[in-house]
Parts: structure tokens; C-alpha cells; sequence
């Protein structure tokens, strides 16, 4: 019994995750951001590399 | 047989699983820094790929990379004017963490087969003290929170924030990225200044932790190690204890990397996946399951 809720639990945390994944993905979509990171990381990031 | 003739023998599945997991990681970092042209011109990858975030820690900067790190892009996002998270990379990454938790970490993470390489140099090798190890893996989340508080919160007059993690710690972007870019681009060697040295001092110390110990960064330091970690003990990858089967050897707590209580709980935050309990444990006790299901029980069924 104990078991089977336990599996219950992680379905829920499972399915949860995946729904909020896809949806915070397709909010970023919405918002543009992949073409700033693209924007980004094009460049030769200088803080990445310890010069900026 | 002799004692020495059967300590080779059962020594084979865990020399065949490191030379799996070895030749997945070494696939992985080729094929996620698969722009060889950057290394020859000294020159980044400009295109479309690096729309996408890959799903562990490799520096946009190198020179091979084809991607974008997530790291690098949530902070990108978070120090820019009107965002304070990218919604597109975290749910990138829950969504990987999800479906594979901190296997990312163990097979194909760039940073990791680095640690792992260094820490077959041969010579002495240290396990932290108990109590400091214990303790010391929390940094990591501390860290995690950093990284997306510290842009979003810590602003310029203009509301520009600044990526905290890559430039002042991150040993990644240092290797991947600086020391190349450095080495051949003498404009960008002009500019070395005091927060180069700084991050090339925390990346020697890393690398001589990582000769000396398995993996300090992703245990102690990594955020995304951290983030993956939160979904370790759900993910659809994970691994399974068969407490009947058990004899409570303890070989599979003395092959693992990560210092994991294996007899006690097999699915922490820190296990990075890498099977090597599986591979010592001779009553087979451990195995992995996808979904809710194992090998064996889905034979049964």
C-alpha cells in the first residue's frame, strides 16, 4: 500500500514536471528568449572567459 | 582459481562499463563541440544550433561548441533589461531532468569526462572527510539560487545585470572557452587582467581536486548538477535496489564516485548514474528502470 502511493507520488511529480517543462518552454518561445540566448551566444562571451 | 585470476574476472564488467560509459562521453563531447573549424580559425560557431540550450554545462564560447550552455543562457536571459528567468531554458531543462535526472551528469556531460580524465592520472588519491563532504554538497544549491537571483536582482542603472556564475567562477567557460581563446587570439591576450587570473586560479584548483578526488566540481560546485538533483529520485532514468538480493557487501559504496550510501537509499541527488554499482554487484541487485519498470520486472509481466 505504502508502496503504490509512493509510485503514485512520482507519477504525479513525473507528470507535473513534464507539463510544466513544455509549458514553460513554449512561454519562452512566445517571449522571444531563444533568439537572445542565439544573439549571446554567437559572440565570444567575454565574462565567460574571464576577460569582461 | 586463485585469488588474483578471480579478482580479474570480476573485475571485467566494471572495466566493460567504463569503457562503454567512457566511449559514450567521449561521442557526446565530440558531437556537442562538433565545430572542428573553430579550433583551426580561433573563431566561434555563429549558427542557428546555438538556438537551442544543450543539457549540460558546455561553454557557448568554445570554440567546438554547437550549442548554447544552459548556464550561460539562463544568466544571459536574467541580466538582460525586462526578464528575470528565461522560462525557455528552464523548461528545457526540467524537461531533461525529468527524462534522465543526473545521468546527463555521469554519460554526457563535457566537464564531467574532463574530472574523470584528470582523475586517472595515476597517483594518490584523497576522499574528503565525512562531515566536510556532507556539508560541502549543499554549496551547489546555494550556488543554483546565485545563479538565478544574482543577474536578476543585482542591476546596473540601465537594469542590466551580470552573469555571475560565468564570470567569476565558472571553471568550464575558463577551459573550454578562455584559455583557448587566450592562447590563440592576441587581442583577447591583451585584455587578460586580474578576473582572468582569478578564474584560471579556481580552475587549477578544481583541476588538481579532480586529480586528486572523483569529480569535487559536480559534487560541491555545480548548479546544474544541483538542478538535475532535484529530480534524480523521479526521473523516468533511474536505478533500483533489490533489497532481497542484497548481501549487504558494500562493494557497489566502494566503486562509487559520487560517495553514495548505496545500501541505504540508491536514489540521492548525487548519484550521477554512471553504473558502477551495477557492474561490481554480483547478486544482481541493482539494476536500472525506466519508468516505474526493470528489466526483470518487465519479464515478469
Amino acid at each position: 500500500m505504502r508502496m503504490k502511493r509512493k509510485q503514485i507520488a512520482i507519477m504525479i511529480l513525473r507528470a507535473a514536471a513534464i507539463v510544466l517543462g513544455i509549458l514553460f518552454l513554449v512561454i519562452g518561445i512566445l517571449r522571444g528568449e531563444p533568439g537572445e540566448i542565439l544573439f549571446k551566444a554567437v559572440k565570444i562571451c567575454l565574462e565567460c572567459i574571464g576577460i569582461g | 582459481m586463485s585469488g588474483m585470476h578471480r579478482d580479474r574476472v570480476k573485475a571485467t564488467p566494471l572495466k566493460k562499463q567504463n569503457r562503454i560509459r567512457l566511449l559514450i562521453q567521449l561521442a557526446a563531447a565530440a558531437v556537442l563541440n562538433g565545430y572542428a573549424a573553430g579550433f583551426m580559425k580561433g573563431k566561434i560557431f555563429t549558427g542557428k544550433t546555438k538556438l537551442f540550450c544543450v543539457p549540460v554545462l558546455n561553454c557557448y564560447s568554445c570554440p567546438g561548441a554547437l550549442g548554447s550552455c544552459p548556464i550561460g543562457a539562463l544568466q544571459a536571459v536574467a541580466s538582460g533589461t525586462g526578464r528575470q528567468i528565461s522560462f525557455y531554458v528552464l523548461g528545457i531543462l526540467m524537461l531533461f531532468g525529468v527524462l534522465l535526472g543526473r545521468f546527463l551528469c555521469g554519460f554526457l556531460c563535457p566537464f564531467g569526462l574532463i574530472q574523470d580524465l584528470l582523475h586517472k592520472i595515476p597517483g594518490r588519491k584523497f576522499k574528503i572527510p565525512s562531515g566536510i563532504d556532507k556539508t560541502g554538497r549543499y554549496l551547489k544549491y546555494v550556488i543554483l539560487v546565485l545563479v538565478f537571483l544574482l543577474p536578476a536582482v543585482l542591476v546596473d542603472g540601465f537594469g542590466l545585470g551580470t552573469p555571475f556564475f560565468c564570470k567569476y567562477f565558472c571553471p568550464a567557460g575558463t577551459l573550454e572557452g578562455g584559455v583557448f581563446h587566450v592562447l590563440v587570439n592576441g587581442q583577447l591576450r591583451s585584455l587578460v587582467g586580474g578576473l582572468f587570473w582569478l578564474k584560471a586560479a579556481i580552475l587549477a584548483i578544481i583541476i588538481v581536486g579532480a586529480i586528486l578526488t572523483e569529480r569535487p566540481f559536480c559534487r560541491y560546485f555545480c548548479p546544474l548538477g544541483a538542478f538535475y538533483g532535484l529530480f534524480n529520485r523521479f526521473s523516468l532514468y533511474g536505478i533500483r535496489m533489490d533489497e532481497s538480493r542484497c548481501i549487504r557487501c558494500g562493494k557497489c559504496e566502494t566503486v562509487c564516485p559520487m560517495d553514495v550510501k548505496i545500501t541505504k537509499k540508491i536514489n540521492t541527488a548525487e548519484c550521477i548514474r554512471c553504473g558502477k554499482c551495477r557492474a561490481v554487484c554480483e547478486k544482481e541487485a541493482i539494476s536500472i528502470r525506466f519508468m516505474l519498470k526493470t528489466k526483470q520486472e518487465k519479464e515478469q509481466l
